[in-house]
């Protein structure tokens, strides 16, 4: 006995083979298509600012190439973290989450320093931090920990509106810095958790009216009695993109730039003749442009190996959501994949003309730490729910 | 989607699998949507984008040339050219915020002396005319405020400086209503034929000679391509295409520049207003020719402010018109050599016939007075040009006044009719007539048909009569020169930049008459006497002359105004070269005024020839 004691104490399983070193790093039980397709993205970032920011900082050709780089290693490092813990802690730590959430958010409007007439992140040494980019996975987390422990309180239509008003509060502060990009995101994020948390089809369809029905009421009623609530910036994005060329002068400039950039690109791209993104005529180009920039530089081609990397990602975000061990897990890995759709489609989509200018980043592609730390951790909390689910094989997902 | 069984999942409620289902098939169709915009842009159409890509990156800049110069007939500068910085603004640059656009357009407005309203205003007219070419605000900048846009440049985003040409006028005022002035072209003449093709902001004659002959002054703009940035600034070696502006080529006048000097000093003198202009009796060359008051020229390089147009368009006096060719007045007695030949030519007088002039005449129940009540007792025709006796010419146009020979002959020497200069704003003026009265008459606008008294009115000079010294010239200078009616012009030749001539303008004559020259001898010779004859009405101002000449003068009632002044001479007699006109409006009698003014002209003329002359003997010999 006592020798088998000891023996066991040494040697907790005296026929297990000793665990190699990615086996300690926990990488078997990572998705590795996940994390390949978003080190990729990141890497390709960094290739294309290398490239077409030369000459933006005069006498600092790697001002852009060495900021993106560094944030894309301390990604990396926050998503392997992230993959470590499980996830199932965030759900007991919601409220504190919400309201650091919250807090940060409100915090910018007293000691965030202004940016083109918006208050929105926060001025640290070497790095200004958005408080709202990692804003998109700390209001995720919450959401869904309050979903889950409100199911059974309340009736149906109780909960939606109260998953509701917890999901816009913070997406109003954000909408008040002003940053109308990702105060919509915001919003995907809450309706994609909702959505795969179950809230019925005909609560949607009354969510989906009122939003067109206030969506109408800004743009057209608004301002014709005289009350504007958009900037006149903002309304000019919004509604510029259906119809762009009537004035090249305004808003619709930016977008028509983009498109003649990307279309100039055509199959394989201009590379170092690329003019649209090199000589400033395609505005924000290393952060809410930087497809336009891929598209002029790589051509279709390129365009269209990012476009697939972002298919990849969504789809391993997908197939985690079914992988969960537990609903926690499901809503947080649905209300990820929702955000990341929404942000790939809506920036894509306005770099092709298809989309209003909103500012919203291209996640781990556009220039920004914020935004390239957040979405990293975001993938670091996927692999944490495949990482959970590959762990316990007996998992129960009760719904 | 594919899963190995040691992998897959707790089971998961149908329900949720469906929402997952229809989640990845959302996804889906958004990535083919994508996938799908993005291969019509770049492969569909992506010759298209790469065309406007390349159309974006150029800008196309207009190189404004030099216009040719204008010379004076001894190719002496009258106007040339200086370089001068204009103020413009690209409103593709300016700031997109509405409130940072009309706050610096309004620093612009303060900068530049006017006001907002009119900023804008002409902005919107310039970019109806042309979208998204630069907008000239203000011509001829200080450097002072060009250096202070260049200090504060990021104040101003899309407020250019560009070097363009502007007039410049050496001699001041002189000869101003010959050359004109240049001024950017107008949205009503942007349609005309004669500017077909040009350009917005082009600038053009707008008067004168610089109107006449704007399309030789105006020289060809050149054209630069250039590569730019988003911003317009040029990037380095971004010089794609070139075209060199041509500058426009040289005009030379006939003017002489003694001759218009001393007619302009002369009616500037005296102060009153009038014209004066001084004439080749063969050719119809210009030798002079002005107008009082005058103006500027140099006004009209820059807008003009509120001041410079109440003294110039605004002003009573008039001073843009022109009154040598535009001028219509009545001219006294300079119109009776146009009588005498109308009465000889149809047989209405005999050379040598005597008519008595008791100072008045009773005709058709209404008494006509010579001026001043004067009796000339018997006279011929000689002796009454030579003492201005209306009593003869009375009765001259009395025997004309239903024959139509008066009307005839005035209007066959250039009297009422184009003369053909070429100079813009000329008058036609009006010669009375017998058809001319009595349409008046049926349409109510006199309250009497034409009777004898209005062509014995004529006959004088008086009465009804319309016409400006370039007229009276062109009729003078036919009855000089035998017949010819000669089409007066300034304009003499084209030279290219290395002083060649490219063009000689030697415009053919307007038509002939036939004119007896025993006539034209005997009218001559009246106006010589009237001249230097010790009786002549001229005597004491061109008695001393020491050149034979031949000059009328006129004093011409045009109620409400007090007598105008005129003077008609030809030079020198009995073979003349020039003639010369003046006439100033309440100058009183022809002598009083008019002849000195004439007097100071042929000096002028004369002393310049008879120097040369003298030099060229003195090199010859």
């Amino acid at each position: 006995m006592m020798y088998a004691t000891r023996a066991r104490q040494a040697r907790p399983e005296p026929f297990a083979v000793r665990p190699g070193i990615a086996e300690r790093l926990g990488l078997p039980y990572m998705d590795a298509p996940l994390a390949i397709s978003a080190a990729a993205l990141a890497a390709f970032s960094v290739f294309t600012l290398a490239q077409a920011t030369k000459h933006d900082v005069p006498g600092n050709p790697y001002y852009y190439v060495n900021r993106q780089a560094i944030y894309g290693v301390l990604g990396i490092v926050g998503m392997y973290l992230l993959t470590r813990i499980d996830y199932s802690r965030f759900r007991e730590l919601r409220v504190g989450i919400y309201t650091f959430l919250c807090a940060s958010v409100a915090l910018v409007f007293i000691f965030g320093f202004a940016a083109r007439g918006s208050r929105r992140a926060f001025d640290l040494p070497f790095f200004s931090f958005q408080p709202s980019e990692l804003g998109k996975v700390l209001l995720v987390l919450a959401l869904a920990g309050f979903m889950i422990d409100g199911a059974r309180s309340g009736s149906e239509r109780q909960r939606t509106v109260r998953y509701l008003c917890l999901g816009l509060a913070p997406a109003a502060l954000v909408f008040l810095q002003p940053d109308l990009g990702t105060a919509l995101v915001f919003g995907a994020i809450t309706l994609a958790v909702m959505y795969v948390g179950g809230v019925r089809w005909t609560h949607f369809a009354v969510i989906g009216a009122t939003f067109v029905a206030l969506t109408a009421a800004v743009l057209v009623v608004a301002p014709a009695v005289g009350t504007p609530v958009l900037k006149g910036y903002q309304e000019q994005r919004l509604t510029s993109f259906l119809h762009p060329s009537q004035d090249p002068g305004n808003a619709g400039y930016q977008q028509n730039q983009a498109k003649i950039a990307i279309g100039s690109g055509g199959k394989t791209g201009r590379g170092d003749r690329a003019t649209q993104t090199r000589l400033d005529f395609v505005p924000e180009r290393s952060t809410d442009f930087i497809f336009a920039v891929i598209g002029e530089r790589y051509g279709f081609l390129g365009a269209a190996i990012v476009l697939s990397l972002y298919a990849l990602l969504i789809w391993r975000a997908l197939r985690i959501v079914t992988l969960s061990k537990n609903s926690y897990g499901v809503l947080v890995a649905g209300g990820i994949a929702g955000m990341l759709l929404f942000q790939v489609f809506v920036n894509v989509g306005m770099n092709l003309g298809i989309m209003p200018i909103t500012g919203i980043p291209l996640p781990l592609m556009s220039y920004g730490g914020s935004s390239v730390l957040a979405t990293f951790l975001a993938i670091g909390v996927l692999q944490s729910v495949h990482m959970q689910a590959r762990l316990s094989q007996k998992g129960r997902f009760a719904w | 989607m594919y899963l190995r069984s040691d992998e897959r999942g707790p089971a998961m409620s149908n329900r949720l699998a469906l929402r997952i289902a229809v989640f990845g098939g959302a996804a889906v169709i958004l990535f083919a949507i994508l996938f799908f915009c993005l291969w019509r842009l770049q492969v569909l159409d992506g010759s298209k984008y790469l065309a406007e890509a390349k159309n974006n990156r150029t800008r196309s800049y207009r190189v404004s040339a030099p216009r040719g110069e204008i010379l004076d007939r001894e190719g002496k500068t009258l106007v040339a050219n200086r370089t001068s910085l204009a103020l413009q603004v690209n409103p593709r640059k300016l700031p997109l915020a509405p409130a940072r656009k009309r706050a610096e357009l309004s620093r612009l407005a303060e900068l530049t002396h006017s006001s907002l309203r009119h900023v804008r205003r002409t902005m919107h007219e310039e970019l109806k005319l042309a979208p998204a070419v630069p907008v000239t605000l203000r011509r001829d900048v200080g450097s002072y405020l060009v250096y202070y846009l260049q200090e504060n440049q990021e104040r101003f985003p899309g407020v250019e400086v560009q070097r363009v040409f502007v007039r410049r006028y050496p001699h001041g005022t002189l000869a101003a209503h010959i050359l004109g002035n240049v001024g950017e072209i107008s949205p009503e003449e942007l349609k005309e034929p004669r500017f077909h093709g040009l350009p917005p902001g082009e600038e053009i004659g707008q008067n004168g000679v610089e109107y006449t002959y704007d399309s030789f002054l105006r020289g060809q703009p050149g054209l630069k391509r250039i590569q730019v940035d988003a911003l317009g600034q040029p990037t380095p070696n971004g010089q794609l295409v070139s075209r060199p502006p041509v500058p426009g080529e040289s005009l030379k006048l006939t003017i002489d520049r003694p001759v218009q000097e001393a007619g302009e000093a002369a009616l500037a003198e005296r102060g009153l207003p009038g014209g004066f202009v001084t004439m080749d009796v063969h050719t119809g060359e210009i030798l002079g020719l002005g107008s009082f008051p005058t103006f500027e020229p140099s006004l009209f390089t820059k807008p003009l402010t509120q001041k410079e147009v109440d003294a110039t368009s605004r002003n009573p006096l008039a001073p843009l018109v022109d009154r040598a060719i535009a001028g219509l007045y009545p001219t006294g007695s300079t119109f009776k050599p146009i009588t005498a030949i109308a009465a000889l030519e149809s047989g209405k007088l005999s050379l040598g016939e005597v008519i008595n002039d008791p100072g008045q005449v009773l005709i058709g129940g209404e008494v006509f007075k010579d001026a001043g009540e004067a009796a000339h007792g018997l006279v011929d025709l000689v002796s009454a040009l030579e003492v201005s006796s209306d009593v003869f010419f009375y009765t001259l146009g009395y025997r004309m006044w239903n024959t139509g020979d008066l009307q005839h002959w005035a209007h066959a020497l250039g009297i009422g009719r184009p003369t053909g200069i070429d100079l813009p704003g000329a008058e036609e003026g009006l010669l009375p007539s017998k058809r001319w009265r009595d349409q008046l008459y049926r349409e109510g606008g006199t309250e009497r048909p034409w009777s004898a008294g209005d062509n014995i009115q004529l006959a004088t000079g008086q009465g009804d009569l319309q016409t400006n010294p370039l007229q009276m010239a062109v009729a003078y200078a036919t009855l000089a020169n035998g017949g010819t009616v000669v089409t007066p012009h300034v304009g003499k030749e084209i030279d290219d930049a290395a002083g060649r001539v490219v063009k000689e303008f030697d415009p053919k004559p307007r038509r002939h008459v036939q004119i007896d020259p025993g006539y034209r001898a005997t009218i001559l010779e009246g106006l010589h006497d009237a001249a230097q004859n010790g009786g002549g009405t001229s005597f004491e101002v061109f008695g001393s002359f020491p050149i034979p000449v031949a000059g009328k003068t006129g004093t011409a009632q045009r109620p409400p105004h007090a007598d105008q002044s005129w003077y008609g001479i030809l030079a020198p007699y009995p073979n003349p070269r020039i003639v010369t006109f003046v006439t100033m409006e309440e100058g009183g009698f022809g002598v009083e005024s008019a002849a000195p003014a004439a007097k100071k002209i042929l000096e002028a003329y004369f002393a310049n020839r008879l120097s040369r002359e003298a030099s060229s003997k003195e090199g010859g010999g």
